[in-house]
């Protein structure tokens, strides 16, 4: 039966109302962007010698990176532990992965003060460095994810390179070595499988590692030496999250529908992993003794509080409900509850605790910072939409056995 | 198909694992240049002393050929009105407190780069643009640097600063200790300049003989405490006061070497790269185990 679904190209559109809008939330970003190039990074941010990092470096950067965990678990599970099943999901959260990554990379450059020298960590290292591990390792699998999408782009256009009258003598050699590279990279993939899950587990704890150093100028409620663990583990309990909220909306989005049966077992793979957390992350407090800062009345302890409520606790007893987890709509609400956790967590960690000794003033982001960060997450949108029109990503009824009726789909195909 | 495959996956992490040998090797080479010497100098501030002339400002920007007002307009002392903080156009500030001891008399505090003896932006900086050098000094390579400010985040004292209004080449700004002057065998820009005996440089060890010296010969005039003796595992800066730190404005790292946690976690996690290695076998068992059971089915 699972053999009749097979990732297709979806026969859609490109335009519709709204990728105009989203492309003009890019294009806004964009501007601000010059901005940033023309005049240097003080001139469309908030940032001073107090605040150094805003939200291009914990939303666009940390949370990015987190949000993009799904390409790991669902390649550790499909490829790693060969759970079959799940195998129409990989190709969506490997492209979410490739572009989430793309987009830190992004991030990263135009945070920088000397974006021209983004290749110095590869040359010049410095292992005591937290974000020396984090930068090689990000390079390193940004690479990798790169090569697991190439089988995608060779599936695509094996048998069917047909370039124009002056170029078409490059048919047949093109077609050729296609089909080598393709014959290749299915002999050393599963290398890239697991080099990208190692890869993954690494910067992901690393980047917890990061405000370690910051020592006494991060609020107790985070600051902990377990950091790094708790970055992995709640990268690693948003991954499938995050998988059924994209593939709920892509569903959504491109008129199919949605593979629910995939989508609640990966949803009953949450509430260990979770739990996993909750309990790490409490248990942290507890044993720290930091809780007595959830008594005082503040943005950190509101912040905390919200964070563990809303972003792990709620989504975790609605992870373990089967209603939850055969409805679409209550599927969708925990998922994002899930990703809005992680995201707090990644803001509250990098700049709600973050507290400077002579702070002049909270830290908020400008109008240019939020306009660029939008902006990106706009164009990460509008190229997966673009990609998935164009390469067999997404998993379709095959139409050579499109007899049965257990899988309609409205108006994607013609 | 499924020797195949096991062959290759020993062969690939035979490749890895000598290629990773080879990494770490280059790696522990690869690390910034942090010498803790004996000998390394200091500076002594006695901010019972300073009469907040603020001289040193004047004299460090033209040390370090940053733009100024004439010295006389240093006389202001409105200048003090609101806390300031060492900037990418001032390595150096002078701040004013109100005296508890003779209200008419107010401490005048000199802030600049403490010379951590285990820097905080050295450990951190992603290229190793920082350096801590024999003498003491800490200072930055503007060659590496990338700007991603991390040595900011990491520094305890809130040091470093950065051109944000530069969109070609924005420097890290921060007192260098004059190591250009003192390579030559000059004092520092702001020790040799200042008027009364607020700064003593010398050998650290010294400093520290010394500042014991005058809490004990004047016990009403000091309280007990070397601040940079033991902050954030020890500064190359030491500051003598006759009121508490936190009142005027110097935060509490704590006494152990800020670095330390983190380095620790970074160097276990990757010990030598055998942690991953060891996942990366692991995962590759797995994953044959898993598929072998799949065929067998
Ligand atoms: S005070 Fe800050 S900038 Fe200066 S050496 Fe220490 S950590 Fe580095
Ligand atoms: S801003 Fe420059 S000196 Fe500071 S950590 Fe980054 S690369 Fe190093
Ligand atoms: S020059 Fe000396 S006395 Fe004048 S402000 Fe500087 S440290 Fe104080």
């Amino acid at each position: 039966m699972e053999d009749l679904m097979k990732p297709l190209q979806v026969e859609k559109k490109y335009f519709t109302p709204g990728v105009i809008v989203l492309s003009l939330i890019a294009l806004n970003g964009l501007v601000f962007l010059a901005g940033r190039f023309l005049f240097g990074i003080g001139a469309v941010t908030n940032l001073n010698n107090q605040y150094p990092w805003g939200i291009w470096i914990g939303v666009d950067v940390a949370a990015g990176v987190a949000l993009a965990a799904g390409g790991f678990t669902t390649a550790a599970l499909g490829h790693v532990m060969h759970r079959e099943k799940y195998h129409a999901i990989i190709r969506p959260a490997l492209l979410t992965a490739m572009l989430g990554y793309t987009f830190v990379a992004l991030g990263v450059s135009v945070d920088i003060g000397r974006w021209y020298y983004i290749w110095h960590p590869l040359v010049f290292w410095n292992g005591n460095s937290a974000l020396f591990e984090v930068g090689i390792c990000v390079i390193m699998y940004v690479t990798t994810l790169y090569i697991e999408f190439l089988p995608i782009v060779t599936e695509r256009f094996i048998g069917n390179v047909r370039l124009k009258s002056f170029f078409s003598f490059l048919n047949k050699p093109l077609n050729k070595f296609l089909r080598i590279l393709d014959k290749g990279l299915a002999k050393v993939m599963f290398f890239f499988i697991i080099l990208g899950v190692v890869l993954s587990t690494l910067h992901q704890s690393s980047l917890g590692t990061l405000m370690i150093i910051a020592g006494p100028k991060m609020h107790p409620l985070w600051q902990t030496p377990i950091l790094p663990l708790l970055f992995l583990l709640s990268a690693i309990s948003v991954g499938f999250p995050m998988v059924i909220f994209e593939s709920l909306i892509a569903s959504k989005s491109l008129g199919l529908k949605p593979e629910m049966e995939v989508l609640s077992s990966l949803g009953r793979i949450v509430p260990p992993i979770l739990g996993i957390y909750l309990a790490f992350k409490i248990g942290d407090i507890v044993i720290r003794g930091t809780f007595v800062y959830l008594l005082q009345f503040n943005v950190q302890s509101v912040m905390f509080i919200i964070e563990v409520l809303f972003g792990a606790i709620i989504p975790l007893r609605m992870f373990l409900s089967e209603t939850v987890l055969k409805s679409k709509i209550l599927l969708f609400i925990a998922s994002s509850l899930v990703i809005f956790g992680v995201l707090l967590n990644r803001i509250n960690n990098f700049i709600i605790a973050y507290h400077p000794p002579y702070s002049y003033g909270a830290y908020y982001p400008s109008v240019g910072e939020l306009s660029v960060t939008i902006g990106f997450i706009a164009l990460l949108i509008l190229a997966y939409r673009l990609i998935v029109i164009n390469f067999p990503v997404i998993s379709l009824p095959d139409k050579q056995y499109m007899i049965q009726t257990k899988f309609t789909i409205r108006g994607s195909q013609k | 198909m499924q020797k195949q495959n096991r062959r290759d996956f020993l062969k690939t992490s035979a490749i890895l694992s000598t290629a990773i040998a080879g990494l770490s090797t280059n790696k522990t080479k690869a690390k910034p240049k942090e010498i803790l010497s004996e000998d390394r100098m200091g500076v002594l501030v006695d901010t019972t002393v300073c009469i907040g002339c603020r001289n040193c400002e004047w004299a460090c920007k033209v040390a370090h050929e940053l733009p100024t007002k004439p010295k006389e307009s240093y006389s202001d002392r409105t200048a003090f009105k609101k806390l300031r903080r060492p900037s990418e156009g001032a390595l150096t500030v002078v701040n004013e407190f109100s005296n508890p001891q003779n209200l008419n008399i107010p401490t005048d505090v000199k802030v600049q780069c403490m010379h951590c003896d285990h820097p905080s932006c050295v450990s951190a900086c992603i290229v190793g643009a920082m350096s801590k050098e024999e003498n003491g000094s800490v200072i930055w390579d503007t060659d590496k640097c990338i700007g991603c400010r991390y040595c900011m985040v990491a520094c305890p004292f809130q040091v470093p600063s950065f051109q944000y209004d530069k969109a070609l080449n924005p420097k890290i700004m921060k007192c260098d200790f004059c190591f250009e002057r003192t390579k030559i065998g000059k004092l520092p820009a702001c020790v040799e300049i200042c008027p009364v005996e607020t700064l003593t440089y010398g050998p650290r060890s010294e400093l520290i003989k010394i500042a014991r010296d005058k809490i004990k010969h004047n016990p009403d005039r000091y309280i007990d405490h070397i601040y940079g003796e033991n902050e954030a595992g020890g500064t190359s800066w030491l500051y003598l006061a006759n009121q508490d730190f936190a009142k005027i404005a110097f935060p509490n790292p704590g006494d152990k070497p800020m670095p330390g946690t983190s380095e620790s976690i970074q160097h276990g996690i990757f010990a030598y790269f055998v942690p991953p290695v060891f996942f990366y076998a692991i995962l590759g068992g797995i994953m044959w185990i898993t598929k072998k059971r799949k065929e067998a089915e």
